[in-house]
């Protein structure tokens, strides 16, 4: 809908609904934000039985900060975040312009086959990938004799092929969606003047669908950093991320010091909402 | 004639499936011409343009470009630019760097790339826009940014596909007169695509007329005007009047025709018809002269009586509408020479007189 | 296509489509063979046809038709209706609401509701568990208020609550888009054709919206039928959903054939409904709606 209308002449009927709209709206940001926020707060209560108010303290966190397990879930997990993101960031973006860009037998089937991951319950291709890694790695390890410590395990190498699955297809919606916007005119412009295929990709579609890029890696990264289901069913011993070092926690006690830890991921979440806005902004008044 | 075209189409056909967009053409353009491909929306004009600059391939066919064939050749390989509809101008690049970027790709030093740059800006009358990027443009900067960016490369041959399209009607015009004069001036063969017969008859040397894939007929802009070859190119070009007529003689380049109950006419006709044959009469409103009854007009020329059925005030001329039989009504169109007090009126008799040459029979 | 062209294509796709097909795929296919294989005890699968697994699945126990494994999967599948059509209840009308707001104030409207959608979705359960626990927040406040304890955690009231909570922005992102494209000149062309409130809403805006409707319920129902943190964290051991049942048999209870032949039923189910969808939409493209 755009623009606004003046509003039609006033019905008992429409001025009810405005207000059941106004307070709907309340009511789910509140139901939204209430556990957040309560969460947070109790991250600084100075009291080991969680939910009974006895003061302020940091002390959580400065035992977040301490905890050996935690430095190490967070460096895998950044670890994994990072790697997966790059490689899925380059696999997406080469899917997203074979996509838009050329036309085969099979394209639409293909097209279904890519948005499978994004549908797909997580819990279906976790134990999927936990069957696969199981038989592939011990076909390897009979294969080349591996045994013991030598042997080829589950960890975080496996946890990252599994992150490249499923992000290779959120990377190539969000490019593709950037690639269809961009005018197919650029491209024939370039070539015209003189431009091969790889110097018109690198010179013109490249630096135009890059906020969608950008987009599509933070997006990755995200999801990466998030995971859960999948990184239990695929990780190995010392492959322990965040989310799993969490949910560890959460099993065995409640404590503010999973509060705190869990504010400082909310914290590093809105984070990187405002900067995929920032680059979505800045994208399109670059252009 | 074997001369050698700067750009040739042999029996260029294109199909998209199972719709035929390009219909067997040939056609030659020459060196140094302004040729206008013309023709309503959807009759393939485009299409021709895109499979000269290497968009599309012919389905079969044969494209050369100084009398090379290039149909196998990507856009990148072939001497032709193109001046897009929508300019295409790159966003992210400034207008100089838009400019540049064809004789980048080609490998030039960046002094020489720089002087070719500024001189094509100093053409398009933007020599200070160098640093700035399209969307600071207006509309008709951006196109003549696409016309630097396209003439900059000195190409054999440069293709426009409507470049005029979204421009409004003042600017429209003074765009027409500028790009002859800048072809004039270039010598490059322009190809010009255009829906609009006013602007391709004033800036073209010849116009190939196309309908539904089919080049219907290719000439000078009088020889499309004054001599039709079918109903169709006459009556996209110009307003015409069309009688339907039967054949009573024919010979050479003259026929004789009856148009309705009783109206013998002497006409032009271009090819030898059967007696009897049924056809239509083409006649330009701006080519029949009104006289007062009893007139007889000019010697040799084709009288007939009638009446003044409709009479609109036009400015420099007056639209009338005769009638000379009851189901037989001509648009005239005639100058305002005499004052207003001494024009015909509705309800008057008046007589009509034209040139047999300006009468054409024509067959669907 | 020219020989440069098919390269190139085959340049572009085939590190994705290798990666997908490898790591994606034939996983996939292998979870639907070993449904079909016997149970190794300690683990894994032995080499052999078997049925055991779906007649393990599919026999009933005792009096009851539909045994405890099917239970579970159909009430993980009428929960993820429920939590759709509640997330849908409350979605629609917010979504609506947006969708009236001035360009400038919607973006900070759905920046709003985007920043939940971003959070760690372990951490937002986590929330909940923290105030539905026994001696959580909710129960430290109504005893403060004197009154009595609410033993809401590990109860199936507490995975619908985590489950809408965790859904709800996936349905109002959609909604919105659907809701956002409307023409409001239809409204009026309606309201001035005599239709009343009730029936803009019913003829018009309702049918117009409903690619975000259809939208929404697939991204909230698909993945909260195969849950698996929520019912764990806010139903502990008592509430078991598909994605429990998935685990158990993949982990502690290694019956690796009947986990899988219980993805497989499941994974089936949902094509049938995506089928079902899809034919409903070709039929209503035929009738030219």
């Amino acid at each position: 809908m755009t623009g606004q209308r003046g509003g039609i002449p006033g019905s008992k009927l429409l001025r009810w609904g405005k207000r059941l709209l106004w307070a709907n709206m309340f009511f789910s940001f509140f139901f939204l934000y209430a556990p957040i926020v309560i969460l947070v707060a109790f991250s600084f209560n100075d009291s080991r039985l969680g939910a009974r108010w006895a003061g302020f303290t940091l002390k959580w966190y400065g035992q977040m900060l301490e905890s050996e397990a935690i430095r190490i879930a967070v460096r895998n997990s950044l670890f994994v975040a990072f790697v997966s993101t790059a490689i899925s960031t380059v696999l997406g973006t080469m899917t997203a312009i074979a996509m838009e860009r050329f036309r085969f037998p099979f394209r639409r089937t293909y097209d279904g086959i890519l948005y499978l991951p994004v549908i797909i319950p997580d819990i279906v291709m976790a134990i999927s990938l936990l069957a696969f890694f199981s038989l592939s790695l011990g076909w390897m390890n009979n294969l080349f004799g591996l045994q013991g410590t030598s042997s080829l395990r589950p960890g975080l190498t496996t946890v990252i092929i599994a992150h490249v699955a499923f992000n290779i297809s959120f990377v190539a919606i969000v490019v593709r969606t950037s690639l269809r916007e961009l005018d197919p005119d650029f491209e024939e412009a370039a070539q015209d003047l003189g431009a091969d295929e790889w110097t018109t990709f690198r010179r013109i579609i490249l630096p135009l669908i890059m906020p969608g890029i950008l987009g599509g890696a933070l997006l990755a990264f995200t999801l990466s950093l998030d995971d859960f289901v999948i990184t239990f069913f695929t990780t190995g011993p010392g492959g322990t991320t965040l989310p799993i070092e969490v949910f560890g926690r959460i099993r065995r006690s409640i404590s503010p010091e999973i509060n705190a830890i869990s504010t400082v991921m909310l914290l590093a979440s809105m984070l990187l909402v405002v900067v995929s806005q920032f680059v979505q902004r800045r994208g399109s008044t670059g252009v | 004639m074997s001369e050698i075209y700067d750009v040739e189409l042999r029996n260029v056909t294109k199909k998209f499936g199972d719709f035929t967009a390009v219909k067997e053409i040939s056609l030659g353009v020459r060196k140094g011409e302004f040729f206008s491909l013309l023709g309503p929306s959807g009759c393939g004009k485009t299409t021709n343009l895109r499979m000269i600059a290497g968009f599309e391939a012919p389905t079969s066919g044969e494209i050369l470009l100084g009398g090379q064939p290039v149909s196998q050749l990507p856009p990148f390989k072939r001497n032709v630019n193109t001046v897009f509809q929508n300019y295409a101008l790159f966003p992210h690049l400034t207008v100089a760097e838009n400019v540049a970027f064809g004789l980048e790709m080609k490998g030039l030093a960046k002094d020489e790339i720089r002087r070719r740059v500024a001189d094509a800006l100093e053409m398009v009358r933007l020599p200070d826009s160098g640093a700035k990027k399209p969307h600071q443009l207006s509309g008709g900067q951006r196109q003549r940014i696409a016309l630097a960016r396209a003439i900059v490369n000195q190409p054999r041959v440069l293709l426009l596909d409507e470049p005029l399209g979204a421009l409004d009607l003042k600017l429209r015009k003074a765009m027409q007169l500028e790009l002859k004069e800048l072809q004039r001036q270039l010598g490059i063969t322009f190809v010009f695509v255009t829906h609009d017969q006013e602007e391709a008859l004033v800036m073209s040397d010849r116009i190939g007329v196309m309908n539904h894939g089919k080049l219907l007929q290719v000439g000078t802009p009088e020889e499309i005007y004054d001599r039709p070859a079918n109903r169709f190119v006459a009556d996209f070009i110009g307003d015409t009047n069309f009688l339907p007529c039967r054949i009573r003689e024919c010979q050479e380049e003259v026929a004789w025709v009856q148009v309705g109950q009783s109206l013998q006419v002497k006409a032009a006709c271009t090819q030898t018809l059967a007696q009897g044959k049924e056809a239509t009469l083409a006649i330009r409103p701006e080519k029949i002269h009104l006289h007062p009854p009893g007139s007889e007009g000019s010697p040799g020329e084709d009288v007939f009586a009638g009446r003044i059925v409709e009479a609109v005030f036009m400015g420099t001329d007056t639209r009338y509408v005769v009638e000379l039989e009851p189901t037989i009504q001509l648009v005239v169109r005639f100058q305002n020479v005499n004052a207003a007090a001494e024009r015909f009126r509705e309800g008057e008799n008046v007589v009509v007189s034209w040139q047999p040459t300006s009468a054409r029979v024509l067959l669907s | 296509m020219t020989a440069r062209r098919k390269s190139l294509l085959a340049i572009l796709l085939g590190p994705g489509a290798f990666w997908i097909t490898l790591f994606f795929l034939i996983p996939l296919v292998l979870v639907v063979v070993y449904s079909f294989l016997e149970r190794r005890s300690g683990g894994g699968v032995l080499w052999s046809f078997s049925l055991d697994a779906y007649v393990k699945l599919f026999s009933p126990t005792g009096d009851t038709l539909i045994n405890d494994f099917m239970m579970i999967l159909l009430r993980s599948l009428w929960w993820a209706a429920l939590t759709s059509f509640v997330c849908l209840i409350i979605g629609y009308p917010l979504a609506f609401f947006i969708a009236l707001q001035p360009p400038s104030h919607r973006t900070a409207y759905l920046f709003f509701v985007l920043i939940p959608f971003w959070t760690n979705f372990l951490v937002r359960t986590y929330a909940w568990k923290f105030i539905l626990n026994n001696n959580g927040l909710l129960n430290n406040l109504l005893q403060a208020l004197g009154m009595k304890r609410i033993a809401l955690i590990n109860t199936p009231t507490a995975v619908l609550i985590g489950l809408v909570y965790g859904s709800l922005p996936f349905m109002v992102l959609p909604l919105y888009a659907s809701i956002e494209k409307l023409d409001f000149d239809l409204v009026e062309a309606a309201q001035d054709l005599g239709a009343n409130y009730v029936r803009v809403f019913s003829r018009v805006i309702l049918p117009l919206t409903m690619p975000g409707i259809v939208a929404g319920i697939v991204l909230v129902f698909i993945p909260v039928s195969g849950q698996y943190i929520v019912p764990t964290i806010l139903g502990g051991g008592k509430v078991a959903m598909l994605g429990n049942l998935l685990a158990q048999q993949f982990g502690p209870a290694l019956n690796w054939p009947f986990g899988s032949a219980i993805a497989v039923v499941f994974m089936a189910l949902l094509m049938v409904g995506v089928i079902f969808y899809l034919r409903g939409d070709a039929r209503e493209e035929e009738v030219g709606l």
